[in-house]
């Protein structure tokens, strides 16, 4: 009898042929761009490793259409879910809030945002809110003075700042 | 002795400041879960940007120093190594400090990592001027050959799967090759206009080691963070130095394993760590008190990871190739200071390289020295809550991104690529191929341009790229390194099987 293979341990076969599938048909891609473009000496090298690519490519989409593929923990639905908040404020905030409310007010609420999302503490609470609140204005203080103040960086202004 | 010379560049007050804060911060960086040593120095290279290049290094080459050195507290005080480089640590550390030894613990963990870096550097110093005169003899097809070699052999050993290692190695030199040819002045694999000025090396770095960190602490949810660090007494230095000489042999062990492990590309302070700790326990009489307290398991896994650092770099600073990720981040450091390491670093950065090198080996006197001092005040850190960390670090890496080049797409790309490798991760791509393939990949095209060149005037590039007998060596050296990846990637799938084979 066979031990049953963990989720967290052995990510399952389609975890893996998807980027697999992915990653191929990238590679099928660039060599497809390496050998088609112009000038042809441009993309001498990019000839030489996309072949490569493309090689490896398919041999990992084998592995994997074949079950073959038993590296890596894989994601568990759980994880996936407790990731997507998180992510979904990263990639909200930083491809659309920075430019629209500035990059210190994006950052603050991408700060804010990922603290209080997975701060075990009440969302009901108003202590809890004001010690977010207050962790998260020292911390872009501390930003503030080291990109602003002492590095000179010149952030996209929108909304706000 | 020519690094005598420059020893004076390390005590100008900005150069000591640096060395101090980069060796301070650095410690309670590393004492921090989550905060791996090449995050770390990823994170802190835009504040270089303002610095002169010395300095610049300074900085990094002291937080890579004792941020490998401040996971050891964490190993220690909650069984939570900082790096991966301190899991050996946390097996007897920890049982010590649960004894009541913790000082004892953190005492030899610091003079272990102080004696293993001394030596590591001091082989960093008296190597790198006799293989950068070899490397002198190296022309185009040698430097290609050894841009691949640096590719397929961290493909090969940082990566569960040999496949997946060294097609992560090819996705690195792809996204080298985005953005304008210089020599053809063609555009190439422009999707997006954020890809116009190419992937930039440090906005990928911060990227490729920071975000993934970010969502894997995310990844636990909303859930109580009950980290309970065992507090440390007095202990008299003197005590714990007549342990360290009691156990001069698990130090010489752990110190000679750390440096050679060093010297090979890839390897990295993990496996330098686990083969010292496991190296003593067989050579030891008493093996049977390994895991249970035993100092000299902590001082031959210290005095390995931090040794493994100055060796580490003597790939790096005389052919160009990083001799582990960290190393990797900082020949990004390098590079946007306008230097290129390689066999002629010597000759025309000599102030720059050696007062680099020799503040390393100040910095490990300094990270003894602080190191004791701030153990007991860095664990505080390791209770930080997770979301704070996640929070704090994204924010950190947003700016550092943007503060490159002053461009959103920077900052667009570097979260792309970092969410991109969490996932990969996730089924067995790694990040260390992945960025040195994007590190090497403009040296090895532009090796292998200019061998091209030379070859069309000559007999053909079979010839030139494939006869001769340092090519040969190093081809032999490439196809080694794959073949073994290969068959030990066999040899891990078997046993895989055979262990889910297992009848209950």
């Amino acid at each position: 009898m066979s031990a049953s293979i963990q989720p967290a341990k052995n990510a399952g076969r389609l975890q893996h042929l998807l980027p697999a599938l992915l990653v191929l048909l990238l590679a099928l891609v660039v060599i497809w761009l390496s050998y088609t473009r112009e000038p042809a000496e441009a993309f001498l090298f990019p000839r030489l490793i996309s072949s490569v690519m493309v090689l490896l490519a398919i041999w990992n989409f084998i592995r994997a259409a074949a079950g073959l593929a038993r590296v890596g923990d894989g994601l568990a639905g759980k994880t996936l879910l407790n990731i997507a908040p998180g992510v979904g404020v990263m990639l909200l905030l930083v491809y659309l809030g920075a430019k629209a409310l500035g990059f210190y007010a994006a950052s603050f609420l991408a700060y804010l945002c990922v603290y209080s999302l997975y701060d075990p503490a009440s969302h009901l609470s108003v202590k809890s809110w004001l010690r977010r609140l207050w962790v998260t204005a020292l911390f872009m203080v501390v930003i503030y003075v080291l990109f602003n103040m002492l590095l000179k960086v010149q952030t996209p202004r929108g909304l706000f700042f | 002795m020519e690094f005598l010379q420059y020893f004076g560049g390390v005590f100008e007050p900005v150069s000591f400041m640096l060395l101090l804060g980069g060796t301070i911060g650095g410690l309670i960086l590393g004492a921090t879960p989550g905060l791996s040593p090449t995050m770390a120095v990823a994170l802190l290279i835009p504040f270089t940007f303002q610095l002169e290049a010395t300095q610049g290094l300074i900085l990094l080459g002291a937080a890579y120093t004792s941020t490998v050195a401040g996971g050891a507290v964490s190993a220690i005080l909650l069984k939570i190594p900082g790096a991966p480089a301190n899991i050996a640590t946390a097996l007897d550390g920890h049982e010590m400090a649960r004894a009541g030894r913790g000082t004892e613990a953190l005492h030899v963990s610091f003079l272990a990592s102080g004696v293993g870096g001394i030596i590591g550097v001091l082989l960093l110093i008296f190597l790198t001027p006799v293989l950068a005169r070899w490397a002198l003899a190296f022309g185009p097809s040698h430097l290609f050959w050894m841009a691949i070699l640096g590719v397929t052999i961290i493909g090969s050993l940082d990566s569960r799967s040999f496949v997946k290692g060294l097609l992560s190695g090819c996705l690195g030199l792809w996204l080298s090759m985005i953005g304008y040819d210089d020599i053809q002045g063609a555009q190439r694999f422009i999707f997006h206009d954020a890809l116009t000025g190419g992937v930039n090396i440090i906005t990928a770095l911060i990227g490729i080691f920071a975000i993934p960190q970010v969502i894997e602490m995310l990844a636990k949810g909303r859930v109580e963070h009950q980290v309970a660090a065992i507090s440390v007494g007095k202990q008299s230095l003197l005590n714990s130095l007549k342990l360290l000489v009691k156990n001069i042999k698990a130090l010489s062990l752990g110190t000679v394993i750390g440096s050679v492990i060093g010297l090979i590309p890839g390897v990295g302070g993990q496996i330098a760590g686990l083969l010292a700790y496991d190296q003593t326990r067989k050579f030891s009489k008493d093996a049977d008190s390994f895991g249970k307290g035993n100092p000299a398991g902590v001082i031959a896994a210290e005095s390995a990871n931090n040794a493994m650092v100055g060796p580490s770099l003597v790939p790096l600073l005389t052919l160009s190739i990083p001799g582990s990720p960290t190393a990797a981040v900082l020949l990004g450091g390098l590079l946007i200071h306008g230097i290129f390491p390689g066999s002629d670093l010597f000759d025309n950065y000599p102030e720059v390289a050696w007062t680099f090198i020799n503040s390393m080996l100040v910095g490990q006197v300094l990270m003894v020295i602080f190191g004791i001092w701030v153990a007991s005040y860095a664990a505080r850190v390791a209770q930080v809550p997770p979301p704070v960390m996640a929070a704090a670090v994204l924010v950190l890496a947003l700016f550092g991104s943007y503060s490159v080049q002053q461009s959103m797409g920077d900052v667009y790309i570097m979260l792309a690529l970092g969410i991109s490798m969490y996932f990969l991760e996730k089924v067995g791509f790694s990040a260390a191929p992945l960025v040195l393939g994007l590190i090497l990949g403009p040296i090895a095209e532009a090796n292998f341009i200019q061998g091209s060149m030379i070859a069309n005037a000559m007999d053909g590039p079979v010839r030139y790229f494939l006869t001769g007998p340092l090519n040969l060596f190093l081809v032999a050296l490439v196809i080694a390194s794959v073949s073994w990846s290969f068959f030990s990637s066999r040899k891990q799938v078997n046993s895989n099987t055979a262990t889910l084979d297992v009848t209950p």
